[in-house]
């Protein structure tokens, strides 16, 4: 088999025997599976709202996916990114709401905020990790509850009491009446554009910067680096405040385009923690992140049509979309076996 | 290298579903064609509803709203699908938009937000589809096309304060609160009032555990609030309530002689409290969003939604009420209870929406 059709074959069967259990799990239960995934495709692709809805559902995932990706890339495990994204959503929404300024200023004004709330509550478990070896996934899970009750908190301060703040000054918004009108009013919004252009920053700071190459290196070995006379402090703490930074943008993806505001959670947005996960789809590299995006964005987006057309109960369709995914990201183990196998005929 | 061409294999997936999509964007307007032929057939109501994150098996609130819809469905032979009554369930804040549109694009005639926390998307749907009929519970949104539907929480809380009071054996009652949004602050500053109003030396226990759909933290509360001595525990949380249940019902286990008790929220939870022959439920503060549910859905049949209307359902008119104890509130504590309310509902007393 040559290595072309291995790399077509690998994800394409994936999908499909992800596919087939599912069908075989809603059939089990009394589902038509059929039905159930039109109801699936149609949920993506059905219209222009749909296409449009999930492209917005994307937009954060890509975000997340590529803070826990970049932490991937030097060596850390950022579990932190559910906590710096809501920081950053309240960092968006306050800007977007406390000033009014000429857009010009005030949208980026508004996501560099983001950015720093995010990064803040990166650099601090990175400092932590870098000083005194704390475990950054110990401290990026409790920063995740911290961010939460504090930002709830924050709101109330804020608002004087309510849970939820205004909506921010158009003038902060990064919704679209262009996009609204293409998409038949789905809220579709420019933060696509700023979450792709992130993965073009990604890349260049990973492959085209010293730092990145010192990242990368802190990464795979952090004696050698230190050996070769890199700081692996500053580089740890470095990798976490860009990563937060990376998160916090997300959040400012919710607060400046999907919602805009922000109000009290009762418990975790999940998009930091999918994070991981289509990070890991996507390899830690900013491509696959959009492809793991894709995927986990489209499932997430199109699952909530099941029961909105085919009756299929959320508890089954939640099964059947973790599912699918689970192949995906298991394909990369039947690559590995078929990667292995043909080295051993090489070998002979 | 792989990599690049692993990642080359997915976007040519993608490609071609986006391709086959673009395909059948074609249909679109049949589909829309579909939407708009809905007025032929008049004659037929059709409501449906979407729920927050609780879902309609909450055993409280957006299950007290679907009832009222299927109730609504029976009595004008009307079937669970389109044209008739549906729900969907939201996962998560972002789809509140997505569900309610979902159901305004299948044809529903009126469609129900249920829930404080769909405020910001009922509103935005409401503007954006200004042919559409929304109605929202718990919440007022200030849109033409928009029934808000509230209730007077704190007098039902406020005779189940008095039941407390004058019930509990240990001079310390509690509240278990979900999110401290204003819905929920107005059972607490009832349940509070009445305690107060029956017998000012009990002592309240009050507890926000943050979420409406987390029964493990409802559990841990209840008993924290329990070894601390409480005997009574009023919920208004919702799903997380459930823990208060499981825990009172686990302390009846271990011994049937224990004096703890649960006052339940929204729908009579008395099923909730069972424990073998007995039961920890109290009473339960009705809070008829079926009620409620029903009467706008009826309306808006015929012909008198009241868009841009508040409608706020208190004691006296059922919209709230304390459920049947089934013996487990003594007839002279019924009876002060009774007093209560109809001083309440006479405006004697004012019961106060907000703790001060």
């Amino acid at each position: 088999m040559s290595n072309r059709t291995t790399n077509l074959l690998v994800p394409v069967l994936a999908v499909v025997l992800g596919l087939l259990v599912g069908a075989i799990i809603m059939w089990v239960s009394g589902y038509d599976a059929i039905a159930g995934y039109a109801a699936l495709w149609d949920g993506i692709f059905g219209d222009l709202y749909r296409v449009g809805e999930t492209i917005r559902q994307i937009t954060p995932y890509i975000l997340a996916g590529l803070a826990v990706a970049f932490a991937f890339r030097a060596g850390l495990f950022n579990i932190g990114v559910e906590g710096q994204l809501i920081v950053g959503w309240f960092a968006a929404a306050y800007v977007g709401v406390a000033v009014e300024l000429p857009k010009v200023i005030h949208l980026p004004l508004a996501i560099l905020a983001a950015a720093a709330a995010g990064a803040l509550w990166g650099f601090i478990p990175g400092l932590l990790k870098a000083k005194f070896h704390v475990h950054e996934v110990i401290v990026t899970i409790m920063m995740n509850y911290i961010a939460l009750h504090v930002v709830n908190a924050l709101i109330e301060v804020v608002t004087g009491g309510s849970e939820r703040t205004e909506r921010i000054f158009p003038s902060a918004s990064l919704r679209s009446p262009f996009l609204e009108a293409l998409t038949d009013y789905s809220r579709l919004h420019y933060g696509i554009i700023v979450a792709l252009i992130m993965v073009v920053v990604m890349w260049f700071i990973l492959d085209k910067t010293t730092t990145g190459f010192e990242l990368k290196s802190v990464g795979f070995n952090q004696h050698a680096s230190q050996y070769a006379g890199m700081k692996v402090d500053r580089n740890i703490i470095l990798a976490m405040v860009i990563s937060g930074a990376f998160a916090g943008i997300g959040g400012a993806m919710e607060a400046l385009g999907t919602f805009e505001y922000v109000s009290s959670k009762g418990g975790f947005t999940g998009i930091g923690f999918d994070g991981i996960a289509v990070a890991l789809l996507g390899m830690n590299t900013p491509i696959g992140v959009v492809l793991g995006a894709t995927l986990f964005g489209s499932l997430k987006y199109g699952a909530l049509n099941m029961p909105n057309a085919a009756n299929i109960p959320v508890e089954i369709v939640g099964i059947v979309t973790a599912i699918i995914i689970y192949f995906v990201a298991a394909s990369y183990v039947i690559r590995l076996l078929i990667e292995r196998a043909a080295r051993k005929k090489e070998a002979k | 290298m792989a990599k690049r061409k692993f990642g080359l294999g997915l976007s040519l997936l993608l490609a071609s579903s986006t391709l086959l999509a673009a395909c059948g964007e074609e249909e679109t307007p049949e589909v829309a064609g579909d939407t708009g032929d809905e007025p032929t057939e008049e004659e037929v109501f059709s409501v449906a509803m979407v729920t927050d994150v609780g879902g309609i098996d909450d055993k409280s609130f957006n299950q007290s709203a679907w009832e009222g819809i299927q109730r609504f469905g029976e009595d004008n032979n009307l079937e669970q699908g389109d044209g008739g009554f549906d729900y969907l369930q939201s996962a998560s804040d972002a789809d509140y938009n997505t569900n309610l549109n979902n159901l305004i694009r299948r044809g529903f005639d009126l469609v129900f937000g249920i829930g404080f926390l769909m405020e910001g998307a009922v509103a935005e749907i409401a503007q954006q589809q200004p042919e559409a009929q929304l109605a929202i519970i718990d919440a007022v949104v200030e849109e033409p096309n928009v029934a808000s539907v509230l209730f007077k929480e704190q007098e039902g809380a406020f005779l189940a304060g008095v039941a407390a009071a004058l019930m509990t054996e240990t001079g310390k009652v509690g509240f278990v609160g979900g999110m401290e949004i204003p819905v929920i602050e107005r059972f607490e500053a009832g349940f509070r009032a009445g305690v107060e109003a029956a017998n000012p030396d009990v002592e309240v226990d009050v507890q926000y555990t943050g979420a409406f759909d987390k029964a493990e933290l409802g559990k841990t509360t209840a008993n924290r609030m329990y070894s601390a001595g409480a005997d009574i525990i009023f919920h208004a949380a919702g799903a997380t309530g459930n823990g208060v249940f499981t825990e009172a019902k686990e302390r009846k286990e271990q011994d049937p002689d224990a004096n703890v008790w649960v006052i339940g929220v929204d729908a009579d939870q008395y099923d909730q409290g069972a424990v073998g022959d007995t039961n920890v439920t109290l009473t339960s503060v009705l809070k008829r969003v079926d009620n409620a549910v029903y009467d706008i859905s009826t309306m808006a049949m015929n012909g008198e939604f009241p868009g841009g209307e508040t409608i706020v359902y208190g004691l006296e008119d059922e919209g709230v009420a304390l459920a049947d104890s089934r013996g487990a509130i003594t007839e002279d504590v019924l009876a002060q209870i009774e007093e209560f309310k109809q001083q309440i509902v006479a405006g004697e007393i004012t019961v106060p929406e907000t703790v001060e």
